[in-house]
């Protein structure tokens, strides 16, 4: 039934992405790859995946293949106050989908008890409407199957009862090398991830368009030369130059400057 | 938007199925058109044939058209699937229509009656068609309501334009056809110019605030892609054409589907030739014919999509 669910107390299962850590490196979407060729929407399909044999795909230059997960890399403004920003993108398991509304068959559905967005692959008739209706990007459709294809939250992960309780994360989530994804329960005001998001001023992508998505990004910091005196951390050279015990110290020690960097962070 | 033909060729062929259905049970009803058996029978039967034609071409872009059926089922919530709905609904008032137009000598029945239910259901069809567009919020171009009107105005051209041929063809031909082709050239011409100048403005967010990472008084520009090559979202949301052979096809689209129609209209009002007449109003459906494809093709090619923004589109 593509109608969407009542609101109701049940978690909202969804992720927290932190744009200010992550370092681009894709290993979330490698991951999510690896594990969902073998999950719930299994096979995720390439065509032409070596490249040079552009007769299997017609029109086609290089490969490509469905992912349900994809990282942008974006500069925000220019010349010496520009910054790069990396930004991995996939279904936020929007509370209101169109996705699902759209759908015609009841193939696309968004699950009561934890607020996934589904796609059942065995009546999906790949009209692709529900692709148009997303403003994420987050659907792909596989062109062997002839179905759509989506995040699934990991649903064949998050719930396995074979592994480890601390595995039982999406593979993204798992996977960050930086520690910049979070999953859990965005409906529970008291859960890490909502104590995050209000902690850091986390925001909704397009809020606009009334999708209201469960996922939700966390802003890049401030640039160090944004900051105020008052906000400035009180620096360990300052700190030893200020102590009469260190007045030998070596303030142009290229370590001793590394160290203050990161311990300033 | 990618411009997939079989959906280019379904909106128009059974635009213009429905458009016929409707007007033909109009006249019905107000008596412009006789009881003429073999008429009937061709005009009817090519808007059934328009109609079926348009809509297994529909299915001919999904990825399991065997599975068609289970489209039925969602019409509480899906404009595609109502639309299917209808479709299917259309057929019964419209085969006893049908039956009763082309046969009047075998089928006592009310045919005027089946033929205005035929033209009812056509119209919320359309409509239907036309809101499964209409109701995205992701190309604001098309969240509009001057898409439904659009769709409803051309398929109801592409109808009056069939029926006037017809009716010169088996010499039933009454003035008052041309002075409906003139309205609706008239009326469909202003709506597309209007949606025209509504889809030109800029609207909706930028790359700046659909990411977020700025309030719009910095820039956000993709740096890196994420992939090397076009993914799925690129090549059915990412379709763009050159700038210029947009007003040029919009100037086709203008001249063919509108202006050629309503000054043939007006030649067969006032030529007393039958030859002009006939090759006035053949002119004028060939036009039209062309002019509603290309019309469409640029419907779809011409929207953008908001997720574009996250692929390296400044604003929409």
């Amino acid at each position: 039934m593509t109608s969407l669910p009542k609101p109701s107390d049940s978690p909202q299962l969804g992720l927290v992405i932190d744009l200010d850590i992550c370092v681009g490196c894709h290993a979330c979407a490698v991951n999510c790859k690896e594990w969902n060729s073998g999950g719930h929407s299994a096979p995720m399909t390439d065509w032409n995946a070596y490249s040079g044999t552009e007769s299997q795909d017609g029109d086609d230059v290089g490969a490509w293949g469905v992912w349900f997960n994809r990282v942008h890399t974006y500069e925000v403004n220019e010349g010496p106050q520009s910054r790069t920003v990396h930004f991995p993108r996939s279904c936020l398991h929007c509370e209101e989908p169109a996705c699902v509304t759209v759908c015609p068959t009841g193939a696309s559905y968004k699950r009561e008890e934890d607020g996934i967005v589904l796609v059942n692959p065995d009546t999906c008739i790949g009209c692709k409407l529900c692709s148009w209706a997303c403003p994420y990007g987050a659907r792909e459709y596989d062109q062997t199957d002839g179905v759509m294809k989506k995040c699934t939250l990991c649903i064949d992960k998050i719930y396995n009862e074979n592994l480890e309780e601390v595995d039982r994360v999406p593979a993204c989530v798992s996977t960050c090398p930086a520690g910049a994804r979070h999953f859990g329960d965005l409906s529970d005001p008291d859960s890490d991830v909502s104590i995050l998001v209000s902690d850091r001023q986390g925001y909704d992508l397009l809020p606009e368009l009334g999708y209201k998505p469960t996922n939700k990004y966390l802003p890049p910091r401030p640039r160090r030369d944004h900051l105020s005196k008052e906000q400035e951390q009180v620096s360990i050279v300052d700190m030893a130059n200020s102590d009469g015990s260190y007045e030998s110290n070596e303030t142009n020690n290229p370590l001793l400057k590394w160290v203050d960097a990161v311990l300033s962070r | 938007m990618h411009p997939a033909f079989s959906v280019i060729f379904f909106t128009s062929a059974s635009g213009a199925g429905y458009g016929l259905l409707t007007f033909l049970g109009l006249f019905a009803t107000l008596d412009w058109l006789p009881l003429n058996a073999p008429f009937n029978l061709s005009v009817i039967t090519l808007a059934l044939v328009l109609i079926t034609a348009g809509l297994l071409s529909s299915t001919a872009h999904l990825g399991h058209p065997e599975r068609a059926w289970r489209a039925l089922s969602q019409w509480r919530s899906s404009w595609l699937s109502r639309e299917g709905v209808f479709a299917i609904i259309t057929y019964i008032p419209a085969s006893i229509f049908w039956l009763a137009g082309g046969f009047p000598n075998h089928i006592a029945t009310d045919w005027e009656f089946w033929g205005l239910a035929a033209g009812l259901c056509s119209i919320i069809t359309i409509f239907c068609t036309a809101q499964i567009y209409a109701s995205l919020k992701t190309i604001p171009q098309w969240n509009s309501v001057f898409v439904p009107l659009v769709y409803l105005l051309i398929g109801l051209l592409d109808g009056i334009l069939i029926i006037t041929f017809f009716t010169i063809l088996f010499d039933l031909f009454v003035a008052n056809l041309s002075w409906v082709i003139i309205v609706i050239t008239s009326l469909a011409g202003v709506v597309k110019l209007a949606y025209w100048r509504a889809a030109d403005k800029p609207s909706g967010p930028t790359s700046a605030t659909a990411t977020g990472l700025s309030d719009g008084s910095e820039s956000v520009a993709l740096l890196d892609a994420p992939t090397t090559s076009e993914n799925f979202v690129m090549r059915e949301m990412g379709f763009r054409i050159a700038r210029k052979h947009s007003l040029k096809l919009r100037k086709i689209t203008f001249i063919t589907l509108f202006f050629t129609p309503a000054t043939a209209a007006t030649v067969i009002l006032f030529s007393q030739t039958e030859a002009i007449i006939l090759i006035s109003s053949l002119l004028a459906l060939v036009a039209a014919g062309i002019g509603t494809i290309v019309e469409r093709w640029l419907f779809f090619a011409e929207a953008k999509h908001v997720v574009t923004l996250f692929y390296g589109t400044k604003s929409l």
